[in-house]
């Protein structure tokens, strides 16, 4: 078994009286891609907030790398979240800054390095994310999936320990899913640990190794691909996963099986 | 009328001299008060409770008192606290103070329009609060802000014109004496109107350059795709 990179323990949100989740326990390992789905409103966003320390937990514990980053006398807030690569739902790059720009500015802003090394390592990113001949363009000339893609280089330059995606392709037209899916593949293929909220059952079914199902701020199940969609112990996650399967991904485990 | 223009001939050495009074408390007016309104801006967007409230203070005070009444207590009040201060850093500080309560309001609205999604953005790749607001937030909400805040500068230097009230020497103070010397004050006052109102004109041609220039490729004001 590989190293845990990221673990949670009892994590706990809720605003006034209500709660998000609710004693949320989770490991991922080193070349991990876990895929957590669930219903909308379950949580699954503000957990990966919390992972990340974006979002204050109420209570629980997180330690990155056998380190626990929620002890405030451990490390700075954001040094850790630094090393925990995030992609957001609605992308959300720099909008003053050209492609190149946004993956460069946390190399220089926090890492430090000099202009020209992070340049070079900002062009290496847009590579991985085959994008290089778009280096100089604004966010509001590139499309949907570009920007997303944009935005995973942006995260691997910092040379994260762990990924979080939040539902990257839900804000984009079908048509520009399958690049932004086929970047991730990849990444998985390369062996980045990988915390993936996302409803593309055909993602999950090919790439991931461990889901989760998630209900009413809940862990409800959790087991490989296969145990979820073939032998689930709960119905309602049977239903679920078939529901959105046929809505989403259907057709991705076919077309590489 | 010929003796008017003779008048306003001999005269125009003085207008021009006005004329850079007034440019001059405008420039100030409007760099001091930016500096004074983007931090106030700034303290009642991020800042603690404590600063927030002395930044509201500060906003309300000023936008809620006018001008003049600035001005007197400034340059006639200070004074009764041991704080004499000549004609024109009076002016000075009264614009600025005054500018400042506004365009904190301008510049507030266009970090609010910025959103918490790129403050979320800057942190989620190891930025601090203030790299993020430094670097990501400003640098966007400036630009934003142009459209609506050009109307400061150029609101800002009509009202100068209330410094003729403390006999700083500026564009209005030299129309008062030409209309004393010619018994002629609607001549005068129309002559200083037009002057007004080419400064305002060129005024406007820079700060639609400015806006130009700050124009992000592919990006509009609404945030949506040009």
């Amino acid at each position: 078994m590989s190293q845990p990179v990221l673990v949670a323990q009892n994590l706990t949100k809720t605003y006034g009286n209500n709660v998000i989740f609710r004693n949320i326990s989770l490991s991922v390992n080193e070349r991990d891609t876990i895929v957590i789905v669930g219903p909308s409103g379950t949580g699954k966003s503000t957990l990966l907030r919390c992972l990340n320390l974006l979002t204050k937990a109420d209570s629980g514990k997180i330690w990155l790398d056998g380190v626990e980053i929620t002890d405030p006398t451990c490390c700075s807030e954001d040094e850790c979240r630094q090393r925990i690569g995030m992609v957001f739902q609605n992308f959300l790059l720099f909008n003053h800054l050209t492609a190149l720009d946004n993956v460069m500015i946390g190399l220089t802003k926090v890492k430090k390095m000099p202009k020209e090394q992070a340049r070079r390592k900002a062009v290496e990113e847009l590579e991985r994310v085959g994008l290089v001949d778009r280096a100089g363009h604004y966010p509001g000339q590139l499309s949907g999936g570009q920007q997303q893609r944009v935005a995973i280089a942006r995260a691997l330059a910092m040379e994260p320990r762990v990924m979080l995606f939040d539902e990257p392709t839900s804000a984009l037209d079908p048509e520009l899913i399958g690049e932004v899916l086929a970047v991730m593949k990849q990444l998985a293929r390369e062996g980045m640990t990988m915390l993936v909220v996302t409803h593309e059952m055909g993602f999950a079914r090919e790439v991931a190794n461990r889901m989760i199902f998630m209900e009413k701020g809940q862990i409800l199940e959790e087991g490989t691909p296969d145990d979820l969609f073939e032998r689930p112990k709960y119905e309602r996650t049977r239903q679920f996963l078939w529901k959105i399967a046929e809505l989403h991904g259907r057709k991705a485990p076919e077309e590489n099986g | 009328m010929a003796e008017w223009f003779y008048f306003f001939y001999t005269a125009l050495p003085a207008f021009l001299n006005g004329a850079l009074v007034t440019l001059e408390l405008t420039a100030v007016g409007v760099l001091a008060g930016f500096v004074l309104g983007l931090a106030s801006a700034l303290g009642r967007v991020y800042g603690g409770r404590w600063l927030r409230w002395l930044a509201i203070g500060y906003i309300e005070l000023f936008r809620g008192t006018p001008l003049l009444v600035q001005l007197f207590l400034v340059y006639y009040g200070l004074p009764g606290l041991g704080l004499t201060l000549d004609r024109m850093p009076s002016a000075f500080i009264a614009l600025a103070l005054n500018s400042g309560a506004y365009q904190a309001e301008y510049l507030r609205g266009s970090i609010l329009a910025i959103g918490e999604g790129q403050m979320m953005a800057g942190r989620a790749i190891g930025l601090s609060r203030w790299q993020t607001i430094r670097y990501i937030i400003l640098p966007q909400a400036l630009r934003l802000a142009i459209p609506a805040w050009s109307n400061e500068p150029v609101s800002l230097l009509k009202s100068t014109a209330v410094a003729f009230l403390i006999a700083v020497p500026d564009l209005m103070t030299r129309a008062k004496a030409l209309a004393v010397q010619t018994y002629d004050p609607i001549g005068a006052y129309i002559a200083v109107a037009v002057i007004y109102l080419a400064m305002v004109y060129v005024l406007d041609a820079f700060l639609k350059l400015l806006e130009e220039r700050a124009r992000i490729p592919g990006y509009s004001v609404e945030g949506k795709k040009a």
